[in-house]
């Protein structure tokens, strides 16, 4: 359609962007749309205030985590291309997508999901998900009857379960290896 | 006719019935309800028969289609999840439509075959007749449906399909019986294309004129409940004389009736939830409750009763066992096919073993027994024996097909997935890509949605709601703010209780005209304000000011922190504790337990959670007591005071963000917040939670004092004071005014800055159209 292809030309880097999220053409006018109507002030990128505006997040056990992994370490801005390719983790599966043996793996890959997931958990970056950042975690998402003693247990446990190198945290070798097949081809988002 | 004395005997019976199905669970688990109720009725029949050696009871039509029918479709139809009803509407309609003719036909040429085949001896009986018999057997029966997928807990997707189905291919049903019962009485010859073109469309007009009449029900009762708040007492009774009114009128009119109401039910649960008092929201849940579920143990009783007729026991073996033969292959064909088509062009495919369950699920029941009673025995001498093979359909799917539903999805579940022995990482992580996804949802905004929703919810939000809702209700649209106002009430009245308590209210009337009567003050004044506060998808302002987390009680409650968990108590633990996410959200359809989801207090606890970990983040940076993280939610230096603000949004609701009401019975909806509020949650000092003392710079409320019991303790260190206590007095009418202030400024959207600023500051009014009270 002659307005698809007109609207799809403003957003800047879309070929490019469409070639690595796999995102159809019409999903990237709405998810423009989308990042349009969240920043408010019109400033061509997102910040931490657009994200908390959006009121259900701040229902979600772990909304301001997920929030903040859309900010890159450091920056305080997200601009449309980061945006997108943070929610192209969540694409539904192409089932019938040939799988060519040089490409790189698609950004909704069960990988790259847990991926995802891990640096949700891993806040300073390192690598490892230690037993602070595990508890923060748990408390998270945790209802608040249950004391602190139960919750240091529960995680204890947690990491006794995954960690098989003894260093007392999991790496994210571990976290894909005790991670459950998450039902990856219901875990998507509908764009 | 029945005596008084009859009429006596049953009731008793009933009420006996009523209790020993409730009390034993133990049996309900395995035979479903309405199996014991049919065997008991076949005890009763039999008793009844062997005292007056004669029937005397059975179910008649009329009664079971005017008196016992039209409210269980009415409750069902109520609490019917909508969202995932409309959402899977076209897999539904293809099921019910499409579905029920292929069945009619399919059984009715197949017998027709078999008896030209001469399998069943000789019968007085014609092709016509026999896919009249099609058509009456081929329905799937919505009580039957309810009855037995209640103890079977199916996922969400497969129970609508099945009950969608079930509900809407009564258009289908009717249409069938009574272009079939037509062309029974013309005659095999007279049929011709005239006719055929006829039938179908009476389908189109029976169908889509029963539906529209129950919408035009929907939005009469929708519209009456905007002025009955004089008459709250009898708001129920309205609305369900209103919805068998729906009925009624589509029966005479000759269009589907219980598409009618369905579609009443359906339509305008959303708006009556919205504008009734939380009261008569939950009298009428449990009225239509106590109505369906007494409507069903009589539908049940009299069908096993009704077996008792000496009149149908007309056995023909070919006839009944071909019937049951064929009822069951070409469901599952029919269902396997249809799902095939289906799924090419599904999102979420539809899996086999659902499928299958779809299938078995296809059972038959009431309706299929009240229509083969109406036949005419002038015009189809075999109408007993018709009527003894419904009886026996019936029995046979009720019954067998209802106990072995349930170990039959035990079975293929635990052939299908290894879901046991999940590890605890698995469950945490398990949940936290729920969580995930419900973010990414959230934070895509229904994009998911297709062209018809986003356009019916911009539609519904201009049109229907000014329509439909009371202005009080439009305002409290958003759930949050109507948890979050009856959270308000609640802990006002938790205060007043408390200075009683303590013997005095004087610290309050220490106040400018702080008012005892909290409650009143707070519903007429807070509700004016705060919904604008909550404006532009902003996180409201309210949660900033009130204390975010929820009230103890006074008393320590020592937990059993002497049992150190061990690995079963930590799986325990995660199992019990962990946050719902709103995709855990199962809808529910149980006819005994009415279940009071708990989600709405978790979002609260939520909620309060996040804000506060927000505050805390934006305080520490404000402070400079630690270093701004990378993610500091709301850092002060970019919240800069606009001065003229922003152009005030005249669309609150853009089509892509706002999804402050969906069109469903969600958790978040406000009428379902009705009576959750008992659990609190208890705030043991240190539950695995930083309890950090509520600053009290950050109340941008004038000066408070302790209350007393505070001081009395000291520090908090024994007691652990409500943390709302802690800090200051609700509302007064000072901070009233000043959160109509914050209301006003539209000058930084960062809550937080406004929570900050000082009261003196004056904001202009910028948002047409609001009143707000000067106070």
């Amino acid at each position: 359609m002659g307005s698809t292809s007109s609207t799809l030309l403003k957003i800047p880097n879309v070929e490019v962007l469409m070639q690595e999220t796999g995102f159809s053409p019409a999903h990237m006018i709405r998810l423009h749309d989308r990042f349009k109507a969240l920043d408010k002030e019109g400033r061509g990128h997102l910040c931490p205030q657009d994200f908390g505006a959006i009121k259900e997040l701040a229902m979600n056990p772990i909304g301001d985590r997920i929030i903040g992994a859309f900010f890159c370490p450091g920056k305080e801005t997200v601009d449309f291309h980061t945006f997108v390719k943070i929610l192209a983790h969540f694409r539904p599966v192409d089932k019938n997508r040939p799988k060519e043996p040089n490409s790189p793996e698609p950004i909704n890959s069960r990988s790259n999901k847990l991926r995802f997931a891990f640096q949700l958990y891993d806040q300073d970056k390192d690598g490892k998900i230690s037993r602070d950042e595990l508890l923060k975690v748990l408390q998270a998402m945790l209802g608040m009857q249950v004391t602190e003693e139960q919750l240091e247990s529960i995680a204890d446990r947690t990491i006794q379960e995954a960690d098989l190198d003894r260093d007392d945290a999991i790496s994210f070798e571990e976290f894909r290896k005790v991670s459950p097949e998450i039902l990856h081809s219901r875990c998507f988002i509908k764009v | 006719q029945m005596t008084t004395k009859h009429q006596y005997q049953w009731h008793i019976i009933i009420c006996l019935l009523f209790l020993v199905c409730e009390l034993n669970h133990s049996v309900t688990s395995v035979f479903p309800e309405s199996s014991l109720l049919i065997m008991l009725g076949f005890i009763l029949g039999g008793i009844v028969w062997g005292a007056d050696k004669a029937q005397t009871f059975k179910l008649i039509p009329t009664n079971f289609f005017y008196y016992l029918l039209p409210q269980i479709i009415l409750d069902a139809s109520y609490c019917m999840p909508n969202k995932l009803f409309f959402s899977n509407l076209g897999a539904i309609l293809i099921h019910a439509i499409i579905g029920t003719c292929w069945n009619a036909g399919t059984v009715g040429i197949a017998l027709w075959a078999c008896y030209e085949g001469g399998a069943m001896g000789n019968l007085n009986i014609g092709p016509l007749q026999f896919l009249l018999f099609g058509a009456l057997i081929s329905a799937v029966d919505p009580v039957a449906v309810i009855a037995v997928f209640e103890e079977v807990h199916v996922n969400e997707v497969l129970y609508i399909l099945v009950f969608g189905e079930s509900l809407l291919n009564d258009g289908v049903t009717v249409v069938l019986y009574n272009v079939f019962d037509a062309f029974v009485s013309l005659g095999g010859p007279k049929i011709n294309a005239a006719e055929i073109i006829k039938g179908i469309v009476s389908f189109f007009v029976v169908a889509f004129g029963g539906s529209f009449l129950g919408v035009v029900f929907a939005i009469l009762i929708s519209m009456l409940t905007r002025i009955t708040k004089n008459v709250q007492v009898i708001e129920a009774g309205f609305i369900i004389v209103l919805g068998y009114l729906s009925y009624l009128t589509a029966e005479m009119l000759s269009l589907s009736a219980i598409l009618s109401i369905t579609f009443c039910g359906v339509c305008c649960q959303k708006y009556i939830n919205a504008n009734m008092d939380e009261k008569s929201v939950t009298t009428l849940r449990y009225t239509l409750k106590v109505m369906a579920n007494g409507s069903e143990t009589m539908i049940f009783v009299f069908l096993g009763v009704s077996a008792i007729d000496k009149n149908i026991w007309v056995w023909n073996t070919g006839f009944i066992l071909l019937t049951i033969f064929f009822v069951v292959i070409f469901r599952f064909i029919g269902v396997f096919f249809l799902n095939w088509i289906l799924n090419q062009s599904r999102l979420i495919p539809i899996d086999i073993t659902d499928q299958f369950v779809m299938a078995y699920g296809g059972l038959r029941g009431a309706v299929a027994y009240g229509l083969a009673a109406l036949l005419d025995e002038k015009k189809i001498p075999e109408k007993n024996l018709m009527l003894g093979t419904t009886l026996i359909v019936v029995y046979f799917t009720v019954i067998l097909q209802g106990i072995t539903m349930k170990p039959l999805v035990q079975w293929l579940k635990v052939k299908k997935a290894t879901h046991s022995d999940l590890t605890l990482n698995g469950k945490m992580n398990n949940r936290a890509f729920e969580h995930i996804l419900t973010a990414m949802e959230d934070i895509c905004g229904r994009m998911g949605d297709n062209w018809w929703t986003r356009h019916w919810n911009y539609f519904e939000d201009k049109y229907v709601c000014w329509l439909l809702l009371k202005s009080d209700a439009r305002k409290h649209k958003d759930p949050i703010f109507g948890a979050f106002h009856k959270l308000n009430l609640e802990d006002a009245t938790k205060y007043v209780t408390e200075g009683e308590r303590k013997g005095s209210l004087d610290f309050i009337r220490n106040y400018d005209s702080a008012s005892v009567d909290f409650k009143k003050k707070l519903a007429l004044e807070y509700g004016d304000i705060t919904p604008y506060i909550t404006g532009i998808d902003n996180v409201p302002v309210t949660s900033v000011m009130k204390n975010p987390i929820p009230s103890v009680s006074l008393d320590i409650h020592e937990q059993d922190r002497k049992s150190l968990p061990d690995k079963l108590s930590a799986h325990h633990l995660l199992d019990q504790h962990l946050y719902k996410s709103r995709r855990d959200n199962r809808p529910t359809y149980s006819r005994s337990h009415y279940n009071t989801s708990e989600n709405p207090d978790e979002m609260q606890e939520i909620f309060q959670r996040t804000m506060r970990s927000r505050l805390e983040s934006f305080k520490s940076a404000k402070m400079g007591v630690n270093p701004a993280k990378k993610l500091s939610k709301h850092p002060k230096k970019d919240s800069t005071h606009k001065p003229n603000g922003k152009p005030a949004d005249p669309h609150r609701t853009h089509p892509y963000g706002d999804e402050d009401f969906e069109f469903s019975a969600d958790s978040a909806s406000s009428s379902e917040i009705a009576g959750h509020f008992h659990r609190r949650s208890t705030n043991t000092p240190g539950a695995g939670v930083d309890n950090p003392a509520f600053i009290p710079e950050m109340d941008t409320s004038p000066p408070m004092r302790n209350p007393p019991w505070q001081t009395e303790t000291g520090n908090n260190t024994a007691v652990a004071p409500s943390q709302r206590a802690q800090g200051r007095l609700p509302w007064t009418s000072t901070n009233l005014r000043h959160l109509a202030l914050l209301r006003m400024s539209t000058r930084s959207t960062d809550s937080f800055v406004m929570a900050d600023a000082s009261l003196d500051e004056e904001a202009p009014e910028e948002k047409p159209g609001t009143h707000h009270t000067r106070l």
